[in-house]
């Protein structure tokens, strides 16, 4: 197989093998990435960049492959996510009140990043806590899409929460990323950039270290430019781990080794309450052409019903900010973090004072959503019906593996937007997650391929949705429709100097 | 349930009775936090026993303690409590500097612990059960401290994240005695159980006293229905830290409710402080101020599943608990239920107790710890564990004061030797020949010289057997004290030709 011209259009897979091949070496590799991470600011995709560890980084790696000890990642620029804590790495959560904070300690997913060899390009912008799905909400200004629609120069969303690493990964600024996915920001990102995006399911990838949003949804996960590369990226993030209560023990799997194993006779429902009105004809056709495909390829395709999916979105909304409203409370401005220079009269005042500057608006908005729903006298009505309703989608989906391996769906409602276009009214942007947010309350793996283009050249993806701890079958699906859709679409290269 | 009668109050009106209940915050007794690997040692300096979990720094998750689950359960089964083998942890949120996390891990809906109950000794040999509702575990919160500096405070979260057991009673309480027992009698068992050190005045065990008055009949009929309609409405006295201020408080609260309801005033359900230093409970906040806590399950802990065979494995290595252990020293030993009662009130007590017994009579055992040892504890203001002289020390004066080899009296004064210059009994006896004499020809000899200097007496004593008393004291005299007094007795009575009455 012939390997790019430029170093930033290699795909993990490919670097890797020319890395441990000793074609290219680490150092070389990191000098390209760095150099395109340092070239497209106009993207604003990295809050922090960190060229010099990342040379670090690379040198050790060249020195462990020339003494023949390459480990499995090895020498592999990758961009973190800005949620995930890196020790003597400033770690913001994309907010105001962490814009001094640094972690004295790694995340579990990065330390066996770093374990399996890889090296650290910088930390990606992301929305505030990971509330958003355009990378609007974030206090270091929103990341732009390296995509634009044919025949404009209009500043286009590349996604959230994770838009900073999507975006990164759609423009060739490191050869993967990592995200986080609440209920789609993972996902959602990948398919309006045209990236792959796997979301785990709940308890594969340890959350010790990793800024909290709700912990009973948050999964961190691969998000790259290839699925293979998600293949590979995933079985070095996650592992059990005994500092978080939540992770499971079961078998990290070579995902890699079985990615082209096909679809013959894998059986894939289409459920048909994911036919929403007022979704473009493009979003409808696509699904269908997914659906072709994998029936082309000697998939089985059944129809199928998740009859409570439109309460999903709803109880999101309640479970979520729930979470969110409690776990935020440690940002009081007491022991780190933003705290306000005014003068406090007493410690109310100082915790209103810090956490109104130290918050953002939609930060704001869901801790009021989140502090309602569990109030005396509203919690029945809202939170605990809204944790029935997570049974009832979890039981949903059980049904639905008795007919089906596993599920294909469109990835988002449409393709990216335009900065500003849905910033103001919530309930719109809230709708980006209608196809993603059940694979959250259900606990489940999901995958986001891209699979075409709208008529105005913006990518849109399709996703795949397995059984808990099924990432294999997932990520084999998805490979199929990867294979089957041929997407080669690039954004232009217009935001270098 | 035994029908204990009520200790009434005279108001204006006529009579009331009081009722209690009580909230425990015990620290379980435990090397590491309930949730975090950090030290619970206590005194270190300020924050120095801080993990970035009790920190609550960005990204860090609680792990579940197994040694705390397992005290806890316990404790259970020293209440003789229902486990609940699946319980959930909730957060219940405020904001509070010393609470890091901006929520208190706690067990709100399910405990670990249901429905109990513990028995009280009364002084006037009643005994009286008491429910216990619940128990749950739960975080304990640091210490702010506002004495350290002008204008600013300053947070110690050394305490942040050390486990508590809240045990909370049934309403069962009749009056303050019946109060401050309860507290003595849970704390004996915590520390039978070693599962709570019960050390108050470090705060290691807290009461939260429940107060309400009501009329004659009341509690009767609440103990009928269930119903708390015919209670009247509580106030909850916090953070009371001694049993003398839980008597206190209960006493004055109780009081300050009957005036109120007599001067035609209704009873506000609120928190109330305990002021020792002025004797009064004052308001802290009321219901309506009080805090909305949003409990809900804390979605970083999965439901604490515990298994049958491990509860039950729990339960076969209890220890004796008080109950059991006085039935016993009733039954082995032979003495009251009362002496058995208070024996049993401290663990070190009776484990003393029965060192001290062991192969001697039970009975004189018993009362020469109460009298002897128990006396000069208390005279030096020390604690069982601090006795100068051990219990197998006493058990070898007790022994050689029940074989005759020394004299109660010489017994008493050898204890005063062994408490103040330390040694060995026995020893002692034997250097400074303190043996007690039963040696006839030597007595025979102290009572010829005796009556040779006293011609007068010998004669005296024919008209007046009596007058032997006099005799027998010379003869002690004469041989400092270590004569046999029965010997002594009988030498004279053959010298003298006494009758055998006399």
């Amino acid at each position: 197989m012939s390997l790019p011209s430029k170093l930033t259009d290699f795909t993990l897979a490919e670097a890797r093998n020319a890395v441990s091949g000793k074609k290219v070496s680490s150092i070389e590799l990191t000098k390209a990435f760095s150099k395109a991470v340092a070239d497209a600011k106009p993207l604003n995709a990295f809050v922090t960049e960190t060229p010099e560890k990342a040379l670090e980084m690379a040198a050790a790696s060249d020195a462990r492959i020339a003494k023949g000890e390459a480990r499995p990642l090895e020498g592999l620029p990758l961009a973190i996510k800005d949620l995930f804590c890196t020790k003597g790495v400033k770690t913001t959560a994309g907010s105001n009140i962490l814009n001094n904070f640094i972690p004295p300690y790694e995340s579990t997913v990065t330390q066996n990043l770093w374990d399996a060899g890889a090296v650290m390009l910088g930390k990606t912008n992301m929305d505030e806590f990971a509330m958003g799905s355009s990378n609007e909400t974030s206090f270091y200004k929103p990341v732009l899409s390296p995509w634009r629609a044919k025949n404009s120069n209009a500043a286009l969303v590349p996604g959230g929460s994770s838009g900073g690493s999507a975006s990164a990964v759609a423009a060739n600024l490191c050869l993967g990323a990592t995200g986080t996915d609440t209920g789609g920001s993972i996902r959602q990102p990948a398919a309006v950039t045209g990236t792959v995006g796997l979301k785990p399911t709940y308890g594969r990838c340890s959350r010790w270290g990793t800024v909290a949003f709700a912990s009973s949804l948050d999964q961190a996960g691969p998000m790259t430019r290839t699925v293979r590369d998600a293949a590979i990226l995933l079985r070095h993030m996650a592992s059990v781990d005994p500092k978080d209560s939540t992770s499971v023990d079961m078998p990290v799997p070579d995902y890699e080794a079985t990615l082209e194993n096909g679809v013959k006779g894998l059986r894939v429902g289409i459920p048909k309450e994911y036919r929403i009105d007022g979704a473009p004809p493009e979003i409808d056709a696509l699904w269908q052409k997914g659906a072709d495909w994998l029936k082309a390829l000697g998939a089985e395709i059944v129809e199928v019903s998740l009859p409570h999916t439109k309460y999903a979105l709803p109880a999101y909304y309640i479970v979520a900010p729930a979470e969110a409203s409690s776990n935020l409370a440690r940002y009081d401005g007491v022991r780190y973090g933003h705290r306000t220079k005014e003068a406090i009269r007493d410690i109310t005042d100082l915790y209103e004072k810090s956490r109104a500057e130290g918050f953002g608006a939609e930060v704001r908005r869901r801790i009021l959503i989140g502090t309602y729903v569990l109030s005396a006298g509203y919690y029945d009505a809202y939170y605990s019906r809204a944790q029935k309703i997570r049974t009832l989608i979890l039981r949903d989906f059980e049904q639905a593996w008795e007919k089906c391996d596993v599920l294909l769906t469109p990835a988002t409602p449409g393709p990216a937007f335009a900065i500003g276009e849905k910033s103001n009214d919530p309930i719109s942007m809230y709708l980006n997650d209608v196809f993603t947010v059940t694979v959250n309350l259900a606990g489940l793996p999901g995958l986001a391929v891209p699979a075409g283009l709208t008529a105005d050249g913006l990518p849109l993806g399709l996703q795949i949705i397995g059984k808990a701890f099924d990432e294999a079958t997932v990520l084999r699906a998805g490979r199929s429709i990867e294979i089957a859709a041929n997407f080669t679409a690039k954004p232009q290269h217009w935001w270098a100097a | 349930m035994s029908q204990h009668a009520a200790k009434t109050i005279k108001g204006e009106t006529g009579e009331w009775e009081i009722v209690i209940g009580m909230e425990v915050h015990a620290q379980v007794l435990s090397k590491a936090k309930l949730f975090s690997g950090a030290s619970t040692e206590f005194g270190a300096e300020p924050n120095s026993h801080v993990s970035f979990v009790d920190a609550a720094m960005p990204g860090m998750l609680p792990v579940i303690n197994r040694f705390c689950v397992e005290q806890a359960v316990k404790t259970g089964l020293g209440l003789k409590a229902q486990i609940n083998n699946r319980s959930i942890f909730d957060r219940k949120n405020y904001f509070y500097p010393d609470l890091p996390q901006g929520y208190q891990i706690s067990q709100f809906k399910n405990p670990i612990v249901g429905e109990g109950e513990i028995l009280l000794d009364m002084k006037d040999g009643e005994t009286i059960t008491v429910g216990i509702e619940r128990l749950h575990l739960e975080q304990d919160a640091g210490k702010s401290l506002h004495d350290q500096h002008p204008d600013q405070s300053f947070v110690d979260l050394n305490r942040s994240g050390t486990a508590l057991m809240e045990i909370v009673s049934k309403p069962h309480m009749r009056s303050s005695e019946e109060a401050a027992a309860f507290l003595k009698k849970l704390r004996a068992i915590l520390r039978y159980l070693g599962t709570c050190d019960g050390n108050m005045d470090e705060g290691s065990m807290r009461a939260d006293v429940n107060v309400s008055v009501c009329k004659p009949g009341g509690y009767e009929k609440f103990r009928e229905t269930g119903s708390f309609k015919h209670l009247g409405t509580r106030c909850e006295i916090k953070n009371v830290n001694s049993m003398r201020f839980v008597q206190m408080a209960v006493e004055y609260e109780a009081r300050r409710q009957v005036a109120i309801i007599e001067g035609g005033g209704t009873i506000k359900q609120e928190t109330r402080l305990y002021d020792s230093k002025l004797n009064e409970t004052r308001s802290m906040r009321s219901k309506e101020e009080a805090h909305d806590y949003r409990y809900f399950p804390d979605p970083d802990l999965l439901p604490l599943e515990l298994e049958q065979s491990w509860v039950e494995s729990l339960k076969a290595s209890l220890p004796e608990l008080p109950d059991e252990k006085k039935a016993r020293f009733i039954k082995d030993f032979g003495i009251s239920a009362y002496d058995a009662g208070v024996l049993v009130g401290e663990k070190e007590l009776a484990d003393f107790y029965e060192e001290l017994a062991r192969g001697v009579d039970a009975k004189a055992a018993a009362n020469w710890l109460n009298n002897e040892v128990l006396g000069r504890l208390n005279r030096d203001g020390l604690g069982i564990t601090q006795s100068p002289v051990s219990a197998s020390a006493n058990n070898a004066i007790i022994r050689m004061m029940g074989d005759g080899t020394i004299s109660g009296k010489l017994a008493k004064d050898l204890l005063d030797i062994v408490w103040s210059e330390g040694g060995d009994p026995v020893q002692i006896v034997e250097q400074r020949g303190m043996k007690q004499v039963t040696d006839t020809s030597a007595i025979e000899k102290a009572v010829e010289a005796v009556i040779a200097a006293n011609p007068d007496k010998v004669e005296e004593i024919k008209a007046k057997p009596k007058l032997a008393g006099w005799f027998v004291g010379q003869v002690m005299k004469q041989t400092g004290g270590k004569a046999n007094p029965s010997a002594v007795n009988a030498v004279l009575k053959t010298r003298l030709n006494l009758p055998d009455e006399g």
